[in-house]
């Protein structure tokens, strides 16, 4: 089949999951599901997943009993001040050119965010992939290249591939500063903190290409919540919230895959292995959610000369949150973003106080872009 | 606010907003500045005149589609055709980089003529410079143009009423993605071509038949999204969109979902926005569909009387979202 043949088919495809008739069938068995009095607390994970539902349209749809509450997945909402602090710092040394994903740029630091380093002078590039970055370092082998490292498993095959690819280069003006995170142990630090009574995960589709959906399945025994990994489409996020009431009022707790057609059960072998040859668990500070143990990824001492944490001499940061800032417990999905005093006021996307409302994928960046009050 | 000029401060958005209201309103206000739409009416013997100006910098110079010179004629022009005038005559002011090659510098000149000819307008003064190399990036090029307004014509952000239908001639998100994927070296199987064109022709044509046209906009940086917040808080009227009669071509909307765009907020160069009255809304779309700037016309959206200031957009699924103004530049997400 020609290429272009292949990809008309890909597309056509996505758009069968789009259908609007079926969405509104699919809403309306929903809606008459047998919830007597209970109110599910459904939890969906990942930043793509809560933007979705908003630009669906989605939330305002659903039946009363089924709350939403969005959590901590969007890479930069969790990245701890004291990590863009470092970040940042990096970006004032001379020579040095910090290299980052688009979202990170406005994510503000205790005094300054890397959009304000850069048009200050400093030197910042905003790059679509890692190996833009390596290309970066070999276009300027006079410099000091840093690539910020954030995101979940769903990036960090990519960066560590970068790392291996600078090694085999003997690229030797290019280093990541990893701030990786993995989203399971999150998912139980939530579960363990207090006060969170969730009925069910919607886990997040992109994250489970790499980790496969078997990596739920403890948290689901060991904590007795189901789980069901799913897909962006509206009809994705309405079948995969239909599996989730299904097991909630049947009483079980298993993982179950909506999102077949991209996640298998195991993941990805190549992507992991890639992962455990460049980095290793370490304990890792989040926003909202404080350290949690081996919930980050460090580069492993083999890889060391590439490793930005190593290279540098970054001094310990005094790290401030911004006062009335409430992204860590909207992070943990305790208040949701009109609940802080900040919203919409002092803190909005142009002037963001806090990392939430930074991002396209952050909950108040969500709610600010496409909530109406009712 | 920072101190200091960022990037976002020349989004097109709420941003660029703050920045004009803040260092120039209040020192340059008069009654003509403060109509604050894409070109000013001014009072002379023959009626009323537009004038308006623009500068062009966009990386790279030459895109598919277009290239900065046809860029620099189209959108002044359109900045006049949206006030329902008659472009007529354009300046051309060129600040140029010291080791510019001669070879672009005419093959953009020739563009422009070009463009020019097809819009029916005569460039009539100009002004070049040259900066030291580093101290510009290349080629910028600033327009200025005027045009006349015939009479009985009375359009602009600020006369969008309940019930009225918005329109618009095509696809959106063409030029900005293209601009983005040459810029950035993105490669997809059909090259995305720009939309730049000239409106003058499809508008004063609408303008002819159906002089009851309320507002016409061109929805360019920070796209339809932008616009339409703006029409809406001219106007003080709330607008919804439909979701499922937005055109977007399947690259554009396949490179939009890979670099996490909304397409609603990207740059078009050769489209508007027209605002009817509904029982004139059959009449301006055929009128569209004739002409070959507006062959996919289309009608989007509703203009209502309640959420003034605010623009929806009706999903799909039955959902309603809000639809704001940008935000500063869109940054392409993580992942």
């Amino acid at each position: 089949m020609p290429l272009w043949a292949e990809r008309e088919r890909v597309l056509k495809y996505v758009d069968a999951y789009r259908d609007s008739k079926l969405a509104k069938r699919l809403l309306e068995t929903l809606q008459k599901r047998p919830y007597g009095s209970r109110t599910l607390r459904l939890m969906e994970i990942c930043g793509t997943h809560t933007v979705a539902m908003f630009r669906l349209g989605l939330r305002q749809l659903l039946p009363s009993p089924l709350q939403l509450i969005s959590g901590p997945g969007c890479p930069v909402c969790v990245t701890a001040t004291e990590d863009v602090d470092r970040a940042l710092w990096i970006a004032r040394q001379t020579g040095a050119i910090v290299a980052t994903f688009g979202d990170f740029m406005r994510v503000p630091g205790s005094r300054s965010s890397l959009l304000t380093e850069r048009s200050r002078g400093g030197s910042v590039r905003m790059v679509y992939a890692s190996f833009d970055a390596l290309q970066v370092a070999r276009d300027n082998p006079h410099r000091e290249v840093v690539f910020l490292g954030i995101g979940f498993e769903t990036t960090a095959p990519t960066v560590a591939a970068a790392i291996l690819q600078a090694s085999r280069e003997g690229i030797e003006n290019f280093s990541v500063l990893s701030m990786h995170k993995l989203l399971p142990p999150a998912m139980k630090a939530l579960l363990d903190g207090e006060g969170m009574d969730l009925h069910g995960f919607i886990c997040p589709g992109h994250v489970s290409t790499v980790i496969g959906a078997a990596a739920y399945e403890e948290i689901a025994a060991r904590y007795e919540i189901p789980c069901v990994v799913t897909g962006f489409e509206a009809l994705d996020l309405l079948q995969g919230l239909h599996l989730l009431v299904d097991q909630v009022l049947a009483g079980e707790a298993r993982v179950v895959n909506q999102y077949s057609r991209a996640v298998n059960w195991g993941g990805n072998p190549a992507a992991q292995r890639l992962l455990a040859q460049v980095f290793e668990p370490a304990d890792a500070p989040w926003r909202g959610l404080g350290i949690i143990p081996r919930s980050g990824l460090k580069i492993r001492k083999e890889w060391q000369l590439l490793d930005a944490a190593e290279r540098f001499a970054i001094p310990p940061m005094e790290s401030r949150e911004p006062p009335g800032c409430r992204c860590s417990e909207v992070l943990r999905g305790t208040v949701t973003p009109p609940q802080c005093g900040l919203f919409g006021k002092a803190c909005t996307p142009e002037t963001p106080v806090g990392p939430c409302m930074v991002s396209s994928e952050g909950t108040c960046g969500a709610y600010h872009q496409y909530h109406q009050e009712d | 606010m920072n101190d200091i000029v960022q990037l976002d401060h020349g989004s097109g958005g709420r941003a660029t907003q703050e920045l004009v209201q803040r260092c120039f309103f209040q020192l340059f206000a008069n009654e003509y500045l403060l109509q604050m739409n894409d070109s000013a009416l001014l009072p002379w013997a023959g009626g009323q005149m537009a004038m308006t100006t623009d500068s062009y910098v966009v990386d790279p110079i030459i895109f598919p589609g277009g290239d900065i010179g046809s860029l620099a004629v189209h959108g002044t022009v359109n900045d006049l055709a949206m006030q329902g005038a008659r472009p007529l005559y354009l300046t051309a002011g060129f600040i140029l980089e010291e080791g510019l090659s001669l070879e672009v510098l005419e093959y953009v000149a020739r563009s422009m003529a070009e463009a020019a000819r097809e819009a029916q307008v005569m460039i009539v003064a100009g002004d070049t410079k040259v900066v030291p190399r580093g101290k510009a990036d290349r080629l910028f090029i600033n327009t200025a143009g005027v045009g006349v307004v015939p009479s009985g014509i009375r359009v602009g952000g600020q006369y969008a009423r309940p019930g009225d239908s918005v329109l618009i001639n095509g696809t959106i998100g063409d030029h900005g993605i293209a601009v983005l994927c040459k810029r950035e070296g993105l490669a997809f199987e059909r090259e995305i071509l720009s939309d730049s064109a000239p409106l003058n022709d499809l508008v004063s044509g609408i303008l002819e038949s159906c002089p009851r046209v309320r507002v016409l906009r061109d929805p360019t940086r920070g796209g339809v999204a932008t616009a339409l917040n703006e029409i809406a808080q001219q106007s003080g009227v709330g607008i919804v969109l439909f979701e499922e009669s937005l055109r977007i071509k399947e690259d554009v909307a396949g490179a939009c979902e890979v670099l996490g765009l909304d397409p609603l907020y990207v740059a078009n160069e050769g489209k508007v926005l027209v605002f009817v009255p509904p029982d004139d809304e059959q009449l301006v779309l055929n009128l569209m569909r004739n002409h070959p700037r507006g062959r996919d016309g289309v009608k989007i959206g509703q203009v209502t009387q309640e959420g003034a200031g605010r623009v929806t957009l009706e999903t799909g699924v039955g959902g309603h979202r809000l639809v704001q103004m940008l935000h500063g530049e869109q940054l392409p997400r993580i992942c």
